[in-house]
């Protein structure tokens, strides 16, 4: 459906967008993930033809779309903070795109109720856009990106501004709403949550360049660099010296799984994937946190980093207490390269 | 890299009328009568220049330009900025007529302005009559008149803006501990700094070529560089004094557009634009009465007053109160000051009003829309040029229009389109000025939310940007209409005898001696007053009327 090839974007020196391959099938929800900076939104507007691209090009069902403008590549674009139009009302919002299309006016009255339906906005037509609360303004985007049916929807930090609680609820109905339409999704977002709840695949991304993409499991399963780690949030993260099925570490000897890398590496330890022993006490256990049933313990080493460990409740130990450690092989990890 | 070529060729079609406008209508007319002035025989003479300015004569009148251009600027943005608070921020019965009110002694001829000082705190006059107290003779008769002339630019620049911002974000700033005068001044006062200070930018321009109030109330006293240049012109036929002078003003003119442009540059910013209907609220506690009460004495006072004393001479006859002056407007009388009864003005100025305004709107939708894009150093020159006209002598584009435009391919002396022409020119910097501050605040993203909901890029404009400039196109065009009935500098070289608008008519009257003519004019005035007021009150009309369109 949507091809980039070699994209580039540079702003003076710096490039936004480094030679950026990306594949998105029909009906597939990709979620680009990426800190800040890091050229994603660039990437939903060069694909949009609202940025120019400096190399590379963008193919929207095999056609190539240089020199197509933004008006006539029909995808949709939902903007970070909406960008609905203040002058005009719920309904106007909705059918904007349906009259640039030359819908006739019974027609777009049919499809724009419709879509308030869909988006749990029933009779909404009248209102005031300025009248909508954040959820509600998100509803009403969403509806004017999808009222034209556009063949790919392109959502820039879709949840971003609303609360956590309707952040988790809207992304699942998103994704069931995606799912039912059969829409081609593009989204970025900063969020790994709300990626990994919305996304068949997950693209994510540093300083313009892609750092991994893969299926939401594998990627959490196999972070494949360190910066991808960290992202995710992991911070157990350790140098070693892999050879054979063991890594010599700051933190002792640490099983890794068959056919990993060996040399000097990066190596990254699931929090889930420690476990707590009686012999050989080292480690002292610095802080707790809770996190519903389970408890995240901070471990200080003799020397080294400090290291996370997951546990339930009840194996939790006091602070101050002094444990051993062991390493379950398939919560380890053998990081590669930050890339090139 | 295409695309911003692309949109530099639409940017330089956008600019390609305009500049072809100016081109011919104000370039060339300019040159011509400098080239006149400085080449009389074909050889280059700027050692007139030189002469020219160490004349104590000269220099005395341009010190005297400038100090009264800066005392007025400030007197008026002092009585002005509290008027543009009070039309923004309440609600009170009547603000629209009193809107329409405060804007119409702008539009008036400014010999009539004079006129009307005169009648007011002149020899005789009422302040005169009532306690002795005569201002003719000092310069403050010069500087009211300044304030009562330019109070609307003041009120109808800063305060269009004032009503659209969003009250909430100096609520913000008073919820984070600012007091109300540290709020107004940390939060609104920058959002407002762009208009007021193009709203100053103009009166100093008006003010700094300030011509039929000087004429009247200055005497041999005062002179102003624009009043120079007519005497030069007009009376002594010295075309090379006049070419200096009109040099000099361009050149003071341009290097004042150069720091406002470069003022302006430091502020733009998208600003928080909501409905005025929103912001405006009935006043509130003793302080905002007592303000609203201040700013409608102002009003009375400065405004009123005079006006009031014009329509009461416009009734006084010789054998008391009557409509003797306004019955006499309706028929030739035996003297030849007119070739057509003097009421006919009245269909002609509304006739070049309503062309004028259609090209000015025209010219400069255009060149606003065309500035509105991010500016590169070419558009800041264009933008700068825009303004030229207000700070060229309007006596100096007449002339040159007299000779530059009579002769094929271009012979418009006969054609009626030349008056609308040279009011248009007057009327563009109005329409750019009004325009641009709100185009420019429309946020960049939205027109990029309609395009890709397949809107074209002409599409976008109107279903975006449209809407929400409609109220300061409509405000723009009210202005440019209004400039353009009471144009008078270059208007009275070129209408033809006639076919007279009302500024020249009366100015014709009011240079014939004789209680019947000073009694006309102030009739006819009157008439012109009454014509203003009805167009800028349909205008607030239109602009009510027109909430947000639905399909």
């Amino acid at each position: 459906m949507l091809s980039i090839e070699d994209a580039t974007v540079r702003f003076g020196e710096r490039a936004v967008l480094d030679a950026v391959d990306l594949d998105v099938a029909e009906h597939e929800i990709v979620c680009v993930l990426g800190p800040s900076g890091s050229g994603k939104s660039t990437l939903l507007r060069a694909v949009a033809g609202l940025q120019p691209l400096d190399a590379g090009r963008v193919l929207l069902g095999g056609a190539d779309q240089a020199g197509v403008p933004v008006h006539r590549r029909g995808v949709g674009l939902m903007f970070q903070d909406h960008q609905l139009f203040p002058q005009r009302d719920v309904g106007g919002n909705v059918a904007f795109g349906l009259r640039m299309r030359g819908a006739r006016k019974a027609e777009r009255a049919e499809r724009v109720g419709e879509l308030l339906d869909l988006v749990g906005l029933p009779g909404a037509e009248r209102r005031s856009v300025a009248a909508l609360s954040g959820g509600e303004q998100q509803r009403v985007a969403l509806a004017r990106a999808l009222a034209p049916s556009p063949r790919l929807l392109m959502l820039d930090e879709p949840l971003g501004q609303l609360d956590r609680g309707l952040r988790e609820r809207l992304v699942v109905e998103l994704r069931q709403l995606f799912g039912r339409l059969g829409t081609t999704v593009l989204a970025v977002t900063h969020d790994q949550g709300e990626a990994f709840a919305l996304a068949d695949r997950l693209v994510v991304m540093r300083d313009g360049r892609i750092a991994q993409s893969g299926a939401p499991a594998d990627v959490w399963a196999r972070p494949a660099s360190e910066f991808v780690a960290r992202f995710l949030g992991f911070d157990n993260i350790v140098a070693a010296r892999v050879t054979g099925a063991v890594a010599q570490t700051a933190w002792g000897k640490v099983p890794v799984p068959d056919g990993s890398p060996e040399g000097e590496r990066r190596l990254l330890v699931r929090p889930g994937g420690v476990r707590l022993v009686e012999e050989g006490p080292a480690w002292t256990v610095e802080s707790r946190t809770f996190r519903g049933s389970q408890v995240v313990v901070r471990l200080r080493p003799a020397e080294g980093p400090d290291l996370e460990a997951e546990l339930p409740l009840r194996e939790a130990p006091e602070e101050g207490a002094r444990v051993g450690v062991e390493f379950r092989v398939e919560d380890v990890v053998v990081l590669g390269d930050d890339g090139p | 890299m295409r695309r911003d070529l692309k949109g530099d060729a639409t940017r330089l079609g956008l600019m390609a009328l305009p500049v072809a406008f100016f081109g011919v209508f104000f370039a060339w007319p300019v040159v011509s009568i400098v080239d006149r002035g400085l080449r009389p025989d074909g050889a280059w003479r700027f050692g007139r220049i030189g002469e020219t300015l160490s004349r104590p004569d000269i220099l005395d009148v341009l010190g005297f330009t400038v100090w009264q251009a800066l005392a007025s600027t400030g007197l008026t943005l002092l009585v002005a900025l509290p008027g543009a608070y009070v039309f923004a921020r309440f609600d009170f019965p009547g603000k629209g007529v009193l809107r329409a009110v405060v804007t119409v002694p702008f539009v008036l001829p400014t010999v009539l302005v004079g006129t009307a000082f005169l009648a007011l705190v002149g020899r005789n006059g009422l302040t005169d009559e009532l306690w002795g107290l005569r201002l003719d003779t000092s310069v403050w008769a010069i500087l009211l008149a300044h304030v009562f002339f330019n109070y609307a630019v003041v009120v109808r620049t800063v305060g269009g803006l004032w009503s659209q911002l969003d009250p909430r974000q100096e609520e913000a700033a008073r919820v984070l501990g600012a007091s109300r005068w540290r709020a107004w001044r940390t939060v609104t006062l920058p959002a407002l700094a762009p208009s007021v200070a193009a709203a100053a930018l103009m009166v100093f321009l008006f003010t700094f070529t300030s011509f039929g109030v000087v004429q009247i109330l200055g005497g041999d006293q005062y002179s102003t560089l624009e009043a120079e240049i007519y005497r030069q012109t007009a009376r002594l036929l010295d075309l090379s004094t006049a070419a200096v002078l009109t040099l000099v003003q361009f050149a003071a003119v341009g290097a004042i557009l150069g720091v406002h442009a470069w003022t302006v540059r430091r502020r733009e910013t998208a600003l928080r634009l909501v409905a005025p209907e929103r912001t405006a609220r009935r006043p509130r506690g003793a302080g905002q009465w007592t303000l609203l009460a201040g700013v409608l004495l102002s009003v009375a006072l400065l405004i009123l007053l005079p006006l009031g004393v014009l329509v009461e001479r416009s009734f006084a006859g010789p054998h008391g109160y009557g409509l003797g002056y306004y019955r006499a407007l309706g028929s030739l009388d035996e003297s030849g000051t007119f070739l057509v009864p003097p009421l006919e003005a009245i269909g002609n100025s509304l006739r070049y009003a309503v062309a004028a305004t259609a090209i000015a709107v025209l010219i400069g939708g255009l060149a606003a829309a065309a500035l509105t894009r991010r500016a590169g150093r070419l558009v800041r020159g264009f933008d700068a040029l825009l303004m030229l006209p207000l700070g060229v002598s309007a006596v100096t584009v007449g002339f040159g229009f007299l000779i530059t435009l009579d002769e094929p391919p271009l012979d418009l002396r006969a054609s009626w389109i030349l008056v609308p022409l040279a009011q248009a020119l007057v009327g563009v910097p109005f329409v750019v000025r009004m325009m641009l501050p709100v185009l420019r605040a429309v946020d960049e993203r939205l027109r990029e939310a309609a395009a890709v909901l397949g809107a074209s890029p002409w599409r976008a404009w109107r279903e975006v940007d449209l809407p929400m400039v409609r109220r300061a196109l409509l405000i723009a065009a009210g202005f440019a209409f209004a400039v353009s009935l009471g144009e008078f500098g270059a208007t009275v070289f070129i209408a033809r005898p006639d076919r007279p608008t009302l500024p020249v008519a009366v100015a014709r009257l009011l240079g014939r001696p004789g209680e019947l003519n000073y009694g006309q004019a102030m009739a006819l005035s009157t008439i012109l007053m009454v014509v203003c007021a009805v167009s800028l009150l349909l205008l607030e009309r239109l602009r009510t009327d027109r909430t947000s369109g639905e399909f």
